[in-house]
């Protein structure tokens, strides 16, 4: 178990990089407590997965530090490092039974045999592996697979971290979800510091006590499901989190106040300083039909199931809501109506006004 | 037109495709919802005629292409994997069916123009396939499908292989792109949100049947039996065995609320309850909730919606509301079930039917 | 679940079957014929029954070049294959050391039989040949023409030679297949060298290996022209082989029938042996 430090952490695939854009991962310092459970979320090319392989120590970093417990470690090798990995395509010994999987790592680390049957039968209990033992690991289901993978990192005392690298995306929808809830069970039952890497938002925000947003090799946001959910402190937190994501809008600014297609739209924050793009962000499910407001035209109306999503066309551009099946949708032309507690003022991008700072 | 016929697939001693007649109307999009396995792509198969079936007829309006192979059709796949020609441009990927069809320069212009505008590659005309993106690949291998003015437009998970994100925005415009066309369209995916948001119809799949087709919100919220039902369910339906005692349902002696109007005709008896999570809520909502109590095994908390899974009287339940309500697992929860939003199953597991009569979509 | 039963498949097949027909089958037939017949030329034959094998089974001749036939072929089985994933083990992943190295390895395959087996005629000569010439020189008393065990050794020192490539571009192939991943949760888990090459690359390559020994079985059984070329079956006939013994009966003494006899049990001997490999390297592929 360890606490995780990235102080000024650069990395470039550029021999000499000597451009912005060279640089994959743009500068970083990120404290992980001992312990946590976070995710690294982001689109494909983020960043996340080098990040995620200095961690590891697949890669060294261009520049910068990574330390474990204060320990620098940026130089070590992955296997002196004391980390376990679930990668995206399962990986099992094919040739030994479950059992020996799930006691791979203890006998290659010469502990005795009567410890180790102790620990296997106890991680075997733990990730519902226990009918399984004496099977082929090659027979098992995919999921089945992923909890061995994982299994091999619990069984093992001197973890410093798990490190999970899209661990479900191979995963049938409908195992994918038993398979979630048991990574979120595990990761409250133990005490282990683990990181999460996916581009999906519902597994980083289900499993994830604080969740790492990046883009373009940077990071947008660090926060708990809820800030990031409720306060987005920039428009693509507020478009990649959320299904579906945030409405933006341009809007004008008059005496720190948004103005969008000529109505004043009331908003939990104002903005102080001048911005070339000033936007207004409202999630859909905080728009709402109503007597007045904004005029906007009903583009087409899609049924989820649980809710409908109604996509509508203002002045300003288009704007979605979410509406349950008790409520009833105009035809043609509709007003639409923003809670102002959760519509914010975005200028360049970045929530404005003092709502940022605190 | 598309009709299959008893149509019929085996292979050695196994069954693909048991016996199946399905009629896709011009104009329409069809929706093949099922897991891995369910028997979606072989389906597709036989439609356009990659594959022949063992017994049954194809039709496709008003002929029997039965046999006849799939290059004499006017047929256009979509996969999981981005296919195009890698050497080739994007202009000269969407414009390949449009050369072999020997269309003039300047239509193939025109035509590869508007197909790059409406699915937003325009910029790209000129890369190749590997320099873009994986959305951008789908969306050049959608735009070389529709270049040719198809009959059919057969697409097998074509999103299954994307970015959450790209996923959600080409969901968003896949229905907008086919709108205008009257080819029969057909779509395989294995989740449930899809289909629901595409519309159109959708044909239930388990184990290589078709066990329910109908207009997708119909299909959704009519489930023609249990089985389909959870296949159209995602997380899955929550299901408990309940007894119908004169005028009430009863799943125990704490559980039970009247039965409505409609089904009081009903005889007594053994019955399935379903109901979907989000039918399922901490809080009292809904129009006739129900307490129902349970032992929390995990509450996924998303920051704006709760997934509890329980165990309520034996049975695996699973309830997703909005909001943060957190719990402990292990803990005592009383949840509260909409029962109006219940689905009624025979002891053959047929629906009996739903407590409030809707609408299809 | 994609597979499925084209009528029209079998047109393709046609060709094939057609050129085996005439290239295997027909041939076969011959000798089949043969083998229950006596002649003596001119198109005289009488009827032999099953006297030929009889008599090919019982005689100590065939006996003794089947031993050293297996002798032969396990011995270069045992050495070859190891010595192949050792070296494809040992070959670069990455970078212009790969296609040097496949090259590099691919060479000795290119060479025609007969000029291997004259190559290493020479180069193994005890006066002017390096090799026998080297050796003689550090005080070994080495000369293959007329030493049986110098023989052996050469042979099968040429075999190796020729065809350990084989082995290695299959080995070599199977282990480019494995992802990263595996080497990666093999480090994470502590495991040592040898645990990773008997836990992640030996399973991987077990089908291409399994491809490997066969081909090496059956080629080796079948070999003729290298050691015709460099010992011609001798000294005495100590390196006379299966297919050796065979042509020195069907062409040197030109007793067909006997010969067509020996040919049938030759090919059925490899045919099972072949099948009892393949059987059994599979086994823990399905179990």
């Amino acid at each position: 178990m360890a606490r995780i430090t990235l102080s000024k952490l650069r990395h470039s695939y550029f021999p000499v990089p000597y451009k912005e854009e060279h640089w994959a991962l743009k500068q970083l310092d990120l404290e992980w407590e001992d312990g946590g459970a976070y995710a690294l979320l982001g689109p494909s090319g983020c960043g996340k997965t080098t990040l995620l392989n200095i961690i590891s120590g697949l890669l060294v970093p261009t520049e910068g530090q990574i330390l474990f417990d204060g320990k620098d470690v940026s130089h070590l090798p992955p296997e002196k490092r004391q980390i376990a990995q679930v990668f995206q395509f399962p990986v099992v010994y094919d040739t030994m039974t479950v059992r020996d999987n799930l006691a791979f790592p203890l006998r290659n680390r010469r502990v005795p045999e009567a410890e180790i049957a102790e620990r296997v039968r106890e991680i075997a209990e733990m990730t519902d592996l226990t009918p399984t033992l004496g099977n082929r690991a090659s027979h098992l289901t995919a999921d089945g697979k992923q909890k061995i993978s994982l299994g091999r990192g619990l069984v093992r005392t001197d973890v410093n971290a798990i490190l999970f690298d899209e661990p479900l995306t191979v995963i049938d929808p409908h195992l994918k979800f038993r398979l979630r809830a048991k990574l979120k069970e595990l990761q409250q039952r133990i005490a282990l510091t683990m990181i999460y890497v996916t581009h999906d938002q519902t597994e980083a925000l289900t499993f994830a006590d604080r969740v790492v947003v990046m883009n373009m090799g940077e990071v947008v946001q660090i926060g708990t499901p809820s800030d990031l959910f409720d306060r987005p402190h920039h428009t693509f937190v507020g478009h990649f989190i959320g299904s579906p994501g945030m409405n933006v809008l341009p809007c004008a600014i008059d005496n720190g106040k948004a103005v969008v297609a000529g109505h004043v739209i009331e908003t939990a924050n104002r903005i102080s300083k001048d911005a070339a793009l000033t936007e207004v962000g409202v999630r859909p499910e905080f728009v709402s039909l109503a007597s007045q407001g904004l005029e906007a035209r009903i583009v087409r109306v899609s049924d989820a199931g649980r809710f409908r999503i109604v996509s509508t066309e203002c002045a300003a551009g288009p704007v979605k809501l979410l509406a349950g099946d008790d409520i009833e949708i105009p035809a043609d032309g509709a007003r639409l109506r923003f809670d102002p507690a959760n519509t914010r003022i975005y200028a360049d991008g970045w929530l404005a006004g003092s709502e940022a700072d605190r | 037109m598309l009709e299959l016929k008893s149509v019929e697939k085996t292979v050695g001693i196994e069954t693909h495709i048991h016996p199946t007649d399905l009629t896709l109307e011009p104009g329409s999009f069809n929706i093949l919802l099922g897991t891995t396995l369910a028997g979606k792509t072989t389906l597709m198969q036989l439609m356009a005629g990659l594959e022949r079936p063992t017994s049954g007829e194809v039709w496709f309006n008003g002929k029997n292409v039965t046999g006849v192979a799939v290059q004499k059709r006017n047929v256009s796949i979509v996969y999981q994997q981005f296919i195009n020609y890698p050497n080739m441009t994007v202009y000269e990927n969407i414009a390949s069916p449009l050369r072999v069809a020997r269309m003039s320069g300047q239509e193939i212009e025109k035509r590869v123009g508007g197909l790059a505008e409406m699915l937003r590659i325009s910029s790209m005309l000129d890369r190749r396939p590997s320099e873009l993106s994986g959305g951008q690949q789908q969306r050049c291998a959608i735009a070389r499908a529709l270049a040719k003015e198809s009959e059919m437009i057969l697409l097998d998970e074509p999103l299954a292989n994307l970015d959450f994100k790209l996923r959600e925005e080409l969901r968003d415009e896949l229905p907008r792109i086919f709108q205008e066309r009257d080819c029969v369209v057909v779509y395989a995916t294995t989740e449930p949100t899809e289909a629901l948001l595409f519309g159109g119809k959708t044909a239930a799949m388990h184990h290589g049947r078709v066990i329910d087709f109908g207009p997708t919100g119909q299909a959704y919220r009519q489930p023609v039996n249990l089985l389909a039902a959870k296949v159209f369910s995602e997380p899955p339906i929550n299901t408990a065995s309940i007894t119908k005692k004169g005028a009430r349902f009863v799943l125990n002696d704490k559980v039970h609320w009247p039965v409505p109007d409609r089904l009081k005709s009903l005889r007594d008896g053994a019955y399935t309850m379903g109901i979907r999570p989000h039918h399922v809520s901490p809080l009292k909502v809904g129009e006739t909730p129900v307490a129902v109590e349970g032992i929390v095994h995990i509450a996924e908390l998303s920051g704006s919606e709760s997934m509890i899974h329980f165990d309520a009287y034996g049975d695996s339940w699973v309830s997703l509301s909005h909001g943060v309500h957190p719990f402990d697992a292990g803990a005592k929860a009383t949840l509260y079930a909409d029962v109006s939003r219940c689905l009624y199953f025979d002891e053959d597991e047929r629906l009996v039917a739903v407590s409030e009569q809707r609408e299809a979509v | 679940m994609n597979k499925t039963v084209n009528q029209k498949g079998w047109l393709f097949v046609a060709p094939v079957v057609l050129l085996v027909a005439f290239n295997a089958l027909i041939p076969l037939m011959t000798v089949v014929n043969y083998s229950v017949q006596e002649t003596f030329g001119d198109n005289l034959f009488f009827w032999a029954g099953l006297r030929w094998f009889v008599d090919i089974l019982a005689s100590p001749r065939f006996h003794d070049s089947l031993v050293r036939q297996l002798i032969f072929t396990f011995s270069i089985l045992l050495i070859e294959v190891p010595l192949g994933v050792a070296v494809a083990l040992a070959m670069p992943r990455k970078g212009i050391g790969v296609s040097v190295c496949l090259v590099f390895m691919a060479m000795p395959l290119l060479i025609p039989w007969n000029v291997v087996g004259s190559m290493w005629n020479i180069f193994a000569l005890p006066d002017i040949g390096f090799l026998g010439w080297a050796l003689n020189a550090i005080g070994i008393d080495y000369n293959f023409t007329q030493d049986p065990v110098d023989a052996w050794f050469t042979l099968i020192f040429m075999d190796v030679w020729h065809w350990t490539s084989l082995v290695v571009l299959l080995a070599y192939a199977g282990l480019v297949a494995i992802p990263d991943d595996y080497y990666q949760a093999a480090k994470i888990d502590g495991a040592r060298p040898w645990a990773v090459f008997r836990y992640i690359q030996l399973p991987k390559m077990r089908r291409v290996l399994t491809i490997a020994v066969l081909l090496r079985f059956m080629d080796s059984f079948n070999i003729y022209t290298e050691p015709f070329v460099l010992t011609g079956g001798g000294p005495g006939n100590s390196t006379t082989l299966l297919s050796i013994d065979l042509v020195k009966i069907a062409l040197g003494q030109f007793d067909l029938g006997p010969a067509a006899a020996m040919s049938l049990i030759y090919f059925l001997v490899i045919l099972l042996s072949s099948w009892i490999f393949y059987t059994l390297m599979m086994r823990g592929e399905e179990s």
